[in-house]
């Protein structure tokens, strides 16, 4: 087997695998990363929200925030889990896209095929 | 380390933006004059995996989290100005799709994990490889400190972008208007919380290294004109 095709292969095992990152800081109870606080968070931290993050904050309304899908964020544990392993392949397919893309752009011309 | 919108100013972004655009206009011609077409599906797997590798969240002691970027594995297997693209296509998706970092905090973002990290990082990786063979256990060691230490320096960078915020913005009566913590608190927590998940970053990318000898060692090898 080529080797690309075992790392696509283990990029497949890594979609499927990465609810691990949504159970290990269920489990230990970690919160936020540093930095990464919504204003509710901010608020409880230091008292107050920066005026800016309160402005910015809400600039950008992603489709998926938080790798899951509009009001499934209640939801349990396990349908966060699936909308995670979605928004993964998602994610793959089109950093693939993009990057064969801007590849096939740059790549040396005289060694293609 | 996925700095969102409103932690900085528009100093700070302005400016990162500004470094951004050479450094991306340098990595595309690096990549132009070093990359085969047979080796853009490289790109592409690393481009995924530097995505997909970054959901993967690891808590640490302090209520926190955070993940590995897998800058410098694609950097060892590509050079640094192609890990530069493949880590910035990974951080505009996420930042545009999902939410993860913000679109005003995007150059920054880049710099720190998509040029900060796999730059330093190449370059502690040359250092301790030396002229080792592609196939010696020098390499994947090397690897390894190369991740953590790439990992550790753009968490330094970070820290640094939050911590001078309050010193740049602040209202008449003292209240940040960005990230309100200052260069020692943010400094300390970024390091301190990197230097202990720069252990996953070790782990990513020393074990694909010593797949890659085995399976493949023609991947690490052929890379050395690409360096520069």
């Amino acid at each position: 087997m080529k080797t690309t095709t075992k790392l696509w292969i283990g990029l497949g095992v890594l979609a499927i695998l990465t609810p691990i990152g949504l159970y290990l800081p269920k489990k230990f109870k970690a919160g936020s990363a540093w930095g990464e606080w919504g204003a509710e968070e901010m608020h409880g931290l230091v008292g107050y929200v920066p005026h800016g993050l309160r402005k910015l904050g809400s600039l950008w309304n992603a489709p998926f925030r938080d790798y899951s899908f509009k009001g499934w964020e209640n939801l349990g544990l396990g349908h966060l889990s699936l909308a995670y392993v979605v928004s993964a392949v998602l994610g793959i397919a089109l950093c693939v896209g993009l990057a064969l893309l801007l590849g096939r752009l740059l790549s040396k011309k005289e060694s293609r095929r | 380390m996925h700095i969102p919108d409103g932690y900085l100013g528009p100093i700070t972004c302005g400016v990162a933006y500004a470094a951004m655009v050479p450094a991306w206009i340098i990595a595309s011609r690096r990549v132009k004059k070093t990359l085969a077409a047979r080796q853009v599906p490289l790109l592409a797997i690393g481009a995924a995996f530097s995505f997909v590798i970054m959901m993967f969240n690891v808590p640490i002691p302090g209520g926190t989290t955070g993940h590995a970027v897998g800058a410098v594995l694609v950097a060892i297997l590509l050079g640094p100005w192609a890990a530069c693209i493949a880590v910035s296509v990974a951080l505009v998706i996420q930042a545009l799709l999902f939410g993860d970092g913000g679109i005003t905090a995007l150059g920054a973002n880049c710099f720190n994990m998509a040029f900060v990290l796999p730059v330093t990082g190449y370059f502690v990786y040359r250092l301790i490889s030396g002229n080792s063979p592609v196939k010696s256990f020098r390499r994947v060691v090397a690897a390894g400190i190369a991740g953590y230490a790439g990992l550790v320096i753009a968490s330094v960078c970070a820290g640094l972008e939050f911590g001078i915020q309050p010193l740049l913005h602040h209202t008449a009566s003292g209240q940040a208007l960005y990230c309100p913590y200052g260069i020692k608190v943010a400094v300390v927590s970024m390091v301190g919380g990197h230097l202990l998940f720069g252990f996953v970053e070790l782990a990513v990318t020393s074990l694909v290294v010593k797949f890659l000898q085995v399976q493949d060692p023609t991947l690490l090898g052929h890379n050395r004109e690409a360096a520069s």
